[in-house]
């Protein structure tokens, strides 16, 4: 049992901070494109007063409802966790909802486009179809032989945390669509199906992990990838993407998972 | 205009929507129509767990939960519903296990457990470990585990159709001689976000699972799609709505955002402390102080704050301290959370308190559904073929105020139970001729905010009715706040009627959706403000100051409220009563 923490507690001074939000100037580009009007792509800029605790997507709604209502771009949850708006920012992969204003260099113009690799549907909107597909392939569900328990599946704290990072993936696509082999080649399974796979191979409930070792064993499988590190930078949960696609070619090479 | 058919066609793909699907797409021809992609669904932001009485780390039973369930809800939940979803509870988690789902484990591996908000030992004794959980992600693992198993069955999705309307027929029916007019379901209108076409998708059964409305509020968890397009869609459609006036405030938003920080962090031991540095819920719940329910402790929040104890400079949130919680404790139970207050404000949960105030959360109210997710026309008349289950849905097992971890046990048991049925329901039934000209109000819903040129713009009415709904129907309301927001939202209707939309395109238009959501807000406000004006008492989320006490004579009832436009007075809502249903327990007085 846990000690119980104190009635009463002499807070530091300033404690939580808060109170008057300084605003800045930015310039924010965004890069637009909508074959309904033309099949050029082309840039727009706006000159928008922003708080310091504005987020890219807080610069985008401000277009959106401010200025100029038909640009568009994906998003729901607003703070990370659904995966909606993975864009390239700076030309960087991230999520406009993580991307704090402050963080960024102010002086220059934010550049906004929408995530490589992916055919692009109108301004930051792309077709994620090819995506899912992918992801798809790799079955990505639990696949268990034995008879089914009464009650749960025993497993330990430890064989939990051996696939506890690649379990955090939300499918926005940010790491795919940063791998430079998945924008010349796109039969390429890609980094989020890589990682969706390993939260599979080394969960110790599942029997199929043979089956999706052999599907990445294809052609185009983990052996397109050349380690550039992209994918690891560009998730936006902190998923260590490079590590898990070693592990799953070392799975491969010594079929011990 | 194309037309699909389907036997179960199911609106919504969040938690409830997909494990209905589950279930109904292994028995019955389903599609999935959803106006996003399946894992964008708000479920997943849920974080601190799902409550069964499973027992794996100390003795407990479904009926403790079943009790808790109903005293937390202010003795307003059904319970004949809070008793299946309590049993149900064990099955539920157990499924997700076998579906894959990574909860944490004990020593023994076993799925771990901890505490949250009003959830005890014995009827209220004290807190009990009751939470199933993934970390803090828990609604992130289901999400995605129950898409894994939409994908392992071939469920098909319909993604980014977002449904607009909900069409029936009437049809005659004599039962013991006696004939009367019945509400069939035909199936639902669809309008297709990359193109700009309407869809309509005939279907014997139809199953809502579209979610809440949090977006009536400015300071809100809430996701910018969860517009209460369901709920909308059935009231106008002649469908009540019940129990509307129960709005849920998570009590730790972060300040000033409104982002979800977990409950579970309470839960692992986090304490709320004013701006003196006082542990203040002890004066509120002394037996179970930080852990009370939900409406309790963020009514007890907002009181600090107007008594002058709110903490910063405006004095104007209250603190969560975590300081005296190991880091790598913290780290092993909540680290998603413990990031949101770095990312957001900056702030290091391991050694400075967080930043916190109530933040809209969770509607207990919706479309009236009976324990086997049917959707009812009144208090009791079935509309055959028809079913909600999730936030959308009021069955009611919250009564007025949910407990924490119980919404991710409703979508699952009733979402289950719905999909169950639909298909059910759909193998022994015939299709419903749909009606002539079916899209016709959906075009026309579509061709006013294209075409109107009154230069009003939607995000700036949306704003001001965000703001008007914080000021006046929040934690605390009166006769006079609420009729304000009456009155204000009349005028927001009105000025709705003028708006322009930019975008005058067909393909992914969002600029015409956030117009078409704003419309659904606007009835979702006026109908939770009518009923909030219609319960002249105090009872779990709705607090009248005007009437501070709870008043079991007059208001033990659940309100249901009709679309109405001879309701002047009350902006053309009708409020009704239906009786609470009381298998074993008796009304008490309410205390943590």
């Amino acid at each position: 049992m846990e000690k119980e923490p104190a009635s009463k507690v002499e807070l530091a001074p300033g404690v939580g901070g808060g109170g008057e939000i300084p605003t800045f100037d930015i310039t924010l580009k965004v890069r637009r494109y909508n074959p309904e009007v033309s099949d050029e792509a082309h840039w727009d800029e706006w000159k928008l007063t922003m708080y310091g605790t504005d987020r890219v997507l807080d610069a985008l709604h401000k277009v959106k409802w401010e200025h100029d209502g038909s640009v568009s771009f994906r998003r729901s949850c607003a703070h990370g966790v659904c995966g909606s708006d993975a864009m390239r920012i700076n030309g960087r992969n991230r999520l406009a909802c993580k991307t704090l204003l402050k963080d960024l260099d102010t002086s220059k113009p934010i550049l906004v486009e929408p995530i490589k690799g992916l055919p692009v549907e109108k301004d930051l909107i792309v077709d994620m179809e090819p995506f899912f597909q992918s992801y798809r392939e790799i079955m990505p569900f639990l696949i268990s032989k034995g008879h089914e328990p009464a009650k749960e599946r025993l497993q330990s704290a430890e064989e939990r945390d051996r696939y506890d990072d690649t379990t955090k993936c939300i499918l926005c696509a940010a790491c795919t669509s940063s791998c430079p082999v998945f924008w010349t080649d796109g039969q390429y399974f890609g980094p989020a199906a890589i990682v969706n796979a390993h939260r599979f191979i080394f969960d110790s409930r599942d029997d199929a992990g043979d089956m999706r070792l052999e599907i990445l064993n294809d052609k185009e499988g983990v052996w397109r990838c050349r380690t550039t590190f992209n994918c690891s930078e560009a998730c936006p949960r902190g998923i260590q993407v490079t590590k898990a696609i070693s592990e799953v070619k070392q799975a491969i090479l010594t079929r011990k998972i | 205009m194309q037309v699909h058919k389907y036997d179960v066609v199911i609106v919504g793909a969040g938690g409830a929507g997909m494990r209905a699907a589950i279930e109904s797409g292994q028995r019955a021809h389903t599609a999935v129509l959803t106006k996003l992609y399946p894992t964008r669904s708000h479920t997943g932001a849920a974080q601190g767990g799902m409550c069964a009485a499973l027992a794996n780390v100390e003795e407990d039973n479904w009926e403790w939960h079943t009790f808790d369930t109903v005293k937390g809800g202010d003795y307003l939940v059904d319970q004949d519903a809070a008793e299946v979803m309590a049993k149900e509870a064990i099955e539920a988690v157990l499924d997700l296990e076998k579906m894959g789902l990574p909860f944490n484990r004990t020593p023994e591996g076993r799925i771990d457990q901890r505490r949250f908000g009003g959830h005890t030992r014995d009827h209220g004794k004290a807190p009990v470990r009751r939470s199933c959980y993934a970390a803090d992600r828990t609604g992130h693992m289901i999400l995605q585990t129950l898409y894994q198993n939409c994908v392992k069955h071939n469920v098909e999705f319909y993604n980014e159709y977002y449904v607009l309307d909900l069409l029936m027929v009437d049809q005659e029916v004599t039962v013991d001689g006696v004939t009367r007019i019945q509400k069939r379901v035909a199936g639902v209108v669809s309008y297709d976000l990359a193109s700009g076409e309407l869809h309509v998708f005939q279907a014997k059964s139809v199953v809502f699972a579209s979610g809440g409305v949090g977006k009536v509020y400015k300071t809100t968890s809430n996701a910018h799609t969860l517009t209460g397009d369901g709920m909308g869609i059935a009231f106008r459609r002649g469908i009540p709505l019940e129990d509307m006036e129960f709005f849920q405030f998570h009590p730790t938003g972060l300040a000033g955002l409104g982002i979800l920080l977990s409950e579970a962090a309470r839960g692992e031991g986090a304490i709320l402390r004013n701006s003196e540095g006082e542990r203040f819920m002890e004066r509120y719940a002394p037996t179970i102080k930080d852990l009370a329910p939900r409406d309790i402790v963020a009514r007890s929040m907002a009181n600090e704050v107007r008594e002058g104890r709110g903490a910063g400079p405006n004095k104007d949130y209250v603190l969560l301290d975590l300081t005296h919680l190991e880091p790598a404790h913290i780290d092993a139970k909540l680290p998603d959370i413990t990031e949101f207050a770095r990312t957001y404000l900056g702030v290091e949960p391991y050694t400075e308190p967080v930043p916190v105030f109530p933040t809209a959360h969770y509607a207990m109210g919706g479309i009236p559904t009976n324990i086997k997710a049917e959707v009812l026309a009144d208090n009791d008349t079935v509309v055959p073929g028809l079913y909600a289950a999730g936030e959308v849905a009021c069955v009611s097992v919250h009564g007025s105020n949910r407990l924490g971890t119980n919404s991710l046990l409703d979508i699952n048991v009733f979402g289950k139970r719905a999909g169950l049925a639909a298909a059910e329901y759909a193998l022994t039934a015939d299709f419903v001729e749909i009606p002539e000209n079916p899209t016709v109000e959906t075009e026309e819903l579509l061709n006013r905010a294209r075409s109107s040129e009154g230069g009003e713009r939607v995000a700036l009415i949306r704003k001001e009715l965000q703001d008007v709904m914080d000021a006046n129907v929040q934690v605390f309301r009166t006769e006079e706040t609420l009729l304000e927001a009456l009155r204000v939202i009349d005028t927001l209707e009105e000025r709705y009627t003028r708006i322009t939309v930019q975008d005058k395109g067909k393909r992914f238009n969002l600029d015409l959706l956030e117009a078409v959501e704003l419309g659904f807000l606007l009835d979702m406000a006026k109908v939770m403000t009518a009923a909030a004006l219609h319960r002249k008492e105090s009872r779990g989320g709705h607090f009248r100051e005007d009437y501070p006490e709870r008043d079991d004579e007059n208001f033990m009832t659940h309100s249901m409220a009709y679309k109405d436009p001879s309701a002047t007075a009350t902006s053309g809502v009708r409020l009704e009563t239906k009786p609470v249903i009381f298998t074993r327990y008796q009304p008490m007085e309410r205390k943590y």
